[in-house]
């Protein structure tokens, strides 16, 4: 049990996909104008997230990883090589199914989420997530922390820097820093504050 | 039609994908900390991007519109596992540094981006140019700032020592913020107001 909310710590605050990995970063900073939409987003990517990195690997253990396929037969198939492919394909799908199933039984959060979840499927730190879950050779229990995680920590950092530029209204920025340049100043900074969790273990 | 020369060469300074466009920070910031990651990098997304920008754009009259983007993905994704499987098998150790940040270039925003913004409508010869362009335009920004941080993190560059530090019996004390992620937020937020100061046509309106 503590090993896996060691996972979950972890994934949310000390290796904080955005703050720490810069993943994601395009619509980290394209969308979080505004707190309302950053929730919205963050949500979303916490419920992709928590799907495909768990269904990633399954995918990786059973078809792709060496001697993976030995169930049919085919003990010394390395097919490791096509791995991108297959992630980048199983998300894509995840975010289409999803958004059908929205549309069908939830329609209130899909009109919600609505635009968002297009953008996810390139959304770098799903992808991320995935591949840093085949570099650390988590089992299938630890990914679904590990996905949740990731997730979590993503939202919690877009919905943290929508709210502080949400703020920067009512302040005087030098033209050239207007927008994007100080928006990167106020992540650098939110990084540094997120270092601060890097001592914690449990 | 637009010149090729500005092809070109627009979107190094007039129209960084980086400093104007928001495209493609993502698999960018944590490899800048070392320059030779950095150049390996440069030279894996200069090479994903024209050849996507060429591939794309030859079957541009072909492709579905309703399904573009996955056809898309697919030839980026391929043109990344060429790069994943040459760097494991020439240059191991830049492999491991980079460690994701290769696989990463499938969802960088700028290769995607061109494919949809350009490739789709423009000739394979200039494709070529504008995938070439943007990809220096990228390395740029990524050069200057992984310069920075290893000059100033660690005294060195591209491993030769350049500031001899203390540690060494020099006389440089090592800035150790810069080897950590967030200095390159830091760099390149400076690195777009000193664009923006040039460039005064690319400053934000106040909203």
């Amino acid at each position: 049990m503590e090993h896996y909310l060691d996972i979950l710590i972890r994934s949310i605050f000390i290796e904080n996909m955005a703050l720490a990995f810069f993943l994601g970063m395009c619509t980290f900073l394209a969308v979080s104008k505004k707190v309302d939409t950053a929730i919205g987003l963050g949500v979303a990517v916490i419920v992709v997230q928590t799907i495909t990195v768990p269904a990633n690997n399954l995918i990786y253990r059973y078809f792709l990883k060496e001697g993976g396929l030995s169930w049919l037969g085919l003990g010394d198939v390395d097919l490791t090589f096509i791995g991108l492919i297959c992630y980048i394909g199983v998300i894509a799908a995840m975010v289409q199914i999803l958004e059908m199933v929205l549309d069908r039984y939830v329609p209130a959060l899909y009109t919600a989420l609505g635009i968002f979840l297009p953008l996810i499927t390139v959304n770098c730190a799903i992808l991320g997530g995935s591949l840093f879950m085949v570099e650390r050779d988590y089992n299938f229990p630890e990914s679904i922390v590990f996905g949740f995680g990731t997730g979590l920590g993503w939202a919690l950092a877009l919905t943290a820097l929508a709210g502080i530029r949400e703020k920067m209204k009512y302040a005087d920025v030098p033209p050239g820093l207007r927008g994007l340049g100080l928006t990167f100043m106020i992540v650098g900074l939110m990084a540094m504050a997120f270092m601060a969790f890097s001592g914690i273990q449990l | 039609m637009a010149k090729p020369k500005d092809v070109l060469l627009d979107p190094i300074f007039n129209r960084n994908p980086i400093g104007l466009q928001i495209l493609g920070i993502c698999s960018a910031l944590a490899v800048t900390s070392k320059m030779s990651t950095v150049v390996a990098m440069c030279l894996a997304v200069i090479f994903v991007i024209t050849g996507s920008n060429v591939a794309v754009s030859l079957i541009r009259r072909q492709i579905p519109a309703n399904i573009r983007i996955i056809v898309e993905i697919t030839i980026i994704a391929t043109l990344v596992i060429i790069v994943d499987q040459f760097l494991q098998a020439f240059a191991f150790s830049i492999s491991k540094q980079l460690s994701i940040f290769v696989g990463l270039i499938i969802t960088n925003c700028i290769v995607l981006g061109r494919a949809e913004a350009f490739a789709m409508k423009n000739p394979p010869g200039l494709s070529f140019l504008d995938g070439i362009g943007n990809g220096l335009g990228y390395s740029l920004v990524l050069l200057l700032v992984g310069f920075c941080r290893e000059l100033f993190g660690s005294g060195k560059l591209l491993g030769y020592t350049i500031l001899p530090t203390t540690n060494e019996g020099g006389w440089y004390l090592p800035n150790g913020l810069m080897l950590l992620p967030p200095s390159a937020f830091f760099i390149i937020g400076l690195l777009i107001w000193a664009l923006r100061t040039w460039k005064t046509d690319q400053i934000e309106e106040e909203n």
